[in-house]
C-alpha cells in the first residue's frame, strides 16, 4: 500500500499531555511552596500562626502528596503519554479514557489538598488519603494502565521502546502497591483503618513505601531518562542493550528492600537483613543505568556546556547515582544505627526527590512544553540556564545542611557517659539543629524560586505557542 | 508475622509473571537486533519547525509490523 507523507493522517491525542505537562508546573508551584512552609516551621515553630490547618503535621502530608503524586504524578502521565504514542507511532487507545485520568487525578490532587490539612489522614507515610480518595485513585490508575497498554497493543512498531517497559513496569506495580497498602475498613465516610494491626502494617506499610520509591519516582522517572536525554542529545542512548539489562535487574530486585525502612524494631531479624542485602543488590543495576544515561553524551560532552536543558538532565542522573549509593550504605544496620530518625535521612530523600525526581521532571518538561505548543524551545533559553543553577546550589544547601545535622544529631542521640546516662537531652540536639534548619530553609527557597522561574518561563512559551495538531507519520505497510 | 504469608506468596507470583513476560518478549524476537532500536527514536519525527511533532520519515522496514495504517 503506497501512502502519500502529505496526505492528512491521523494525529497523535496530545490534548491530554498539553493538560498533564502544565499541572506539572503548577503543583510543582505549589508543592513546593508547602515544602518551603514547612521547611519554615521546622526552624521557626510559632509559623503555624496557632492555626491548626497550617500545622506542620498537616502540612507535610500535604508537601509530601503534592510533590510526589502531583507533580511527580502529573509529569509521569504527561511523560509516558507523550512517549508511547512517539515510540509506538500510534494515538493513544481511547482518548476519552486518557482525559477521564487527567480530570480524575486532579480531582485527587485537590482532595488531597483539602483533606490533609482537614487533619483527615490514614497515617501511613506516603498513603495518607482517607478510603473514598484511595477508591478514585484506583480507578484513575486502572484507567491510566488500560490506556497505556491499550496503546502498546495497538503500536505499528514491533519493538517495545524500552522506556515503556519501565513506564508499564511503574504502572502494574503502583496499582498493586496502592491496592493492597490501602486495604482499610471504614468507620465513617473520613475515617478508616488499616485492615492489617502492628508490625504487620508496618510490614505492609515500607512493602509500599520502599517500592513506591522504586518503581514511582525510579522506574518512571527512567523510562523519562531513556526517551528525553538520546532526544534532547540528539544521539541514541549509549547501550540500548544495557538499558535491557538493566530494566530486567531492576525490577526482579526491587521488591524486597522495604525491610530496611524497619531496622531495630519488631520486624524479624531475618526479614530486616533480608531487606538489607536487597537493597546493596540494588546498587548494580541502579549504577547501570546511570552509566547508561551519562555515556549517552560520550564524544559529545561539548553539548553539556551550551544546553542548560541537558544539564538538567545529566545533573539529575549524577543525583540519581548519588542517592542510589548513598541508599544501600544506609540500609546497612550498622549505618542505620546511626542515621535511622535523624535528618540524614530527610537530606538523603531530598537528594533523590530534588535531584533526581526534580531535575529529570524539569529537563523532560522543557523539551516537551515548547514541542507541544509548536515550538522548538522555551521562550526564555537564559532563563532555563538560570533556573539550573539556582536549583543546584539549593539542593547542595539542602542535602549539605541535612548530611551535617543528621550525623550530628545521631551522634549526639548515641553518646553517653561513662555511667551510662546520656550526653545530651533531645531538646539540646534540637537547639544545634536550628542553623542546619535554617540553611535548609534557604537551599529549598532556591529551589523554589527556580520554579517560579519555570512558571513563568512555561507561560510566556505558551502564551505565544499555539496548540498544533502532530500527524501520525504514516509507516508504509509492506508485504 | 502473618502478613509475610500474603507479600512473600504475592512477590513470588510477582517474579514468575515478570518472568512469563520475559519469556514472552524474548520469544517474540523484542530483543533480536536490539543496538538499532535505540537509534529509532532519533528517526522518526524529524521536522524543522518540531523536532516531535511528525513529519514523514523512512522506518527501519524489517521492525515494522504488517498491519495496514489506519488513515
Amino acid at each position: 500500500m503506497a501512502t502519500n507523507a502529505t496526505t492528512p493522517g491521523p494525529v497523535y491525542s496530545d490534548t491530554v499531555v498539553r493538560l498533564f505537562a502544565l499541572a506539572t508546573v503548577v503543583w510543582g508551584v505549589v508543592g513546593m511552596l508547602v515544602g518551603v512552609i514547612i521547611a519554615a516551621q521546622l526552624a521557626w515553630p510559632e509559623l503555624n500562626l496557632g492555626v491548626s490547618f497550617l500545622s506542620y503535621g498537616r502540612l507535610r502530608p500535604l508537601h509530601t502528596n503534592a510533590v510526589i503524586f502531583a507533580f511527580g504524578g502529573c509529569a509521569l502521565f504527561a511523560s509516558s503519554y507523550h512517549v508511547v504514542q512517539r515510540t509506538c507511532q500510534t494515538r493513544l487507545f481511547l482518548p476519552g479514557l486518557a482525559m477521564f485520568t487527567f480530570i480524575g487525578w486532579q480531582v485527587v490532587i485537590l482532595a488531597a489538598a483539602i483533606s490533609l490539612p482537614l487533619g483527615m489522614t490514614s497515617g501511613k507515610e506516603y498513603a495518607e488519603l482517607e478510603w473514598p480518595i484511595d477508591l478514585l485513585i484506583a480507578v484513575v490508575w486502572v484507567s491510566y494502565a488500560i490506556v497505556f497498554f491499550g496503546t502498546i497493543g495497538q503500536r505499528k512498531i514491533r519493538h517495545i521502546f524500552v522506556a515503556n517497559w519501565f513506564f508499564g513496569a511503574f504502572i502494574l506495580t503502583v496499582a498493586l502497591l496502592h491496592i493492597v497498602n490501602s486495604a482499610a475498613i471504614p468507620v465513617s465516610f473520613w475515617k478508616s483503618y488499616s485492615a492489617y494491626a502492628g508490625v504487620q502494617d508496618a510490614m505492609v506499610q515500607w512493602w509500599y513505601g520502599h517500592n513506591a520509591v522504586g518503581f514511582f519516582l525510579t522506574a518512571g522517572f527512567l523510562g523519562m531518562m531513556y526517551y528525553y536525554i538520546p532526544k534532547q542529545a540528539e544521539r541514541p542512548v549509549y547501550s540500548y542493550r544495557l538499558s535491557i539489562v538493566h530494566f530486567w535487574a531492576l525490577i526482579f530486585t526491587y521488591m524486597w528492600a522495604g525491610p530496611h525502612h524497619l531496622h531495630y524494631t519488631a520486624l524479624p531479624d531475618w526479614a530486616q537483613s533480608v531487606g538489607m542485602l536487597f537493597s546493596l543488590v540494588l546498587l548494580a543495576p541502579s549504577w547501570g543505568g546511570m552509566i547508561n544515561g551519562m555515556m549517552t553524551l560520550s564524544g559529545a560532552w561539548h553539548k553539556l556546556r551550551d544546553d542548560p536543558i541537558l544539564k538538567f538532565l545529566i545533573v539529575a542522573l549524577s543525583f540519581y547515582g548519588m542517592s542510589t549509593f548513598e541508599g544501600p550504605m544506609m540500609s546497612i544496620k550498622t549505618v542505620n544505627a546511626l542515621s535511622h530518625y535523624t535528618d540524614w535521612t530527610v537530606g538523603h530523600v531530598h537528594s533523590g526527590a530534588l535531584g533526581w525526581v526534580g531535575f529529570m521532571t524539569m529537563g523532560s518538561m522543557y523539551h516537551l512544553i515548547p514541542r507541544m505548543f509548536g515550538r522548538t524551545q522555551m521562550h526564555s533559553v537564559r532563563a532555563i540556564e538560570l533556573h539550573f543553577w539556582i536549583a543546584t546550589i539549593g539542593i547542595v544547601l539542602y542535602i549539605a545542611a541535612m548530611w551535617i545535622a543528621g550525623v550530628m544529631q545521631g551522634l549526639m542521640w548515641r553518646a553517653v557517659n561513662p555511667d551510662g546516662t546520656l550526653v545530651y537531652s533531645f531538646v539540646e540536639s534540637v537547639k544545634a539543629t536550628f542553623p542546619f534548619y535554617v540553611i535548609r530553609l534557604a537551599g529549598g527557597l532556591l529551589y523554589l524560586g527556580g520554579m517560579l522561574i519555570m512558571a513563568w518561563n512555561t507561560w510566556m512559551t505558551v502564551r505565544s505557542g499555539k496548540v498544533v495538531t502532530a500527524t501520525i507519520p504514516l509507516v508504509p505497510a509492506h508485504a | 508475622m502473618d502478613v509475610l504469608y500474603l507479600l512473600i506468596p504475592m512477590s513470588a507470583a510477582l517474579v514468575l509473571l515478570i518472568l512469563g513476560v520475559f519469556g514472552w518478549a524474548v520469544h517474540m524476537g523484542q530483543f533480536d537486533d536490539i543496538e538499532q532500536e535505540g537509534q529509532r527514536i532519533l528517526l522518526l519525527d524529524a521536522k524543522a519547525v518540531d523536532a516531535d511533532q511528525g513529519s514523514a520519515h523512512e522506518p527501519l522496514e524489517q521492525c515494522v509490523t504488517g498491519r495496514p495504517t489506519a488513515v
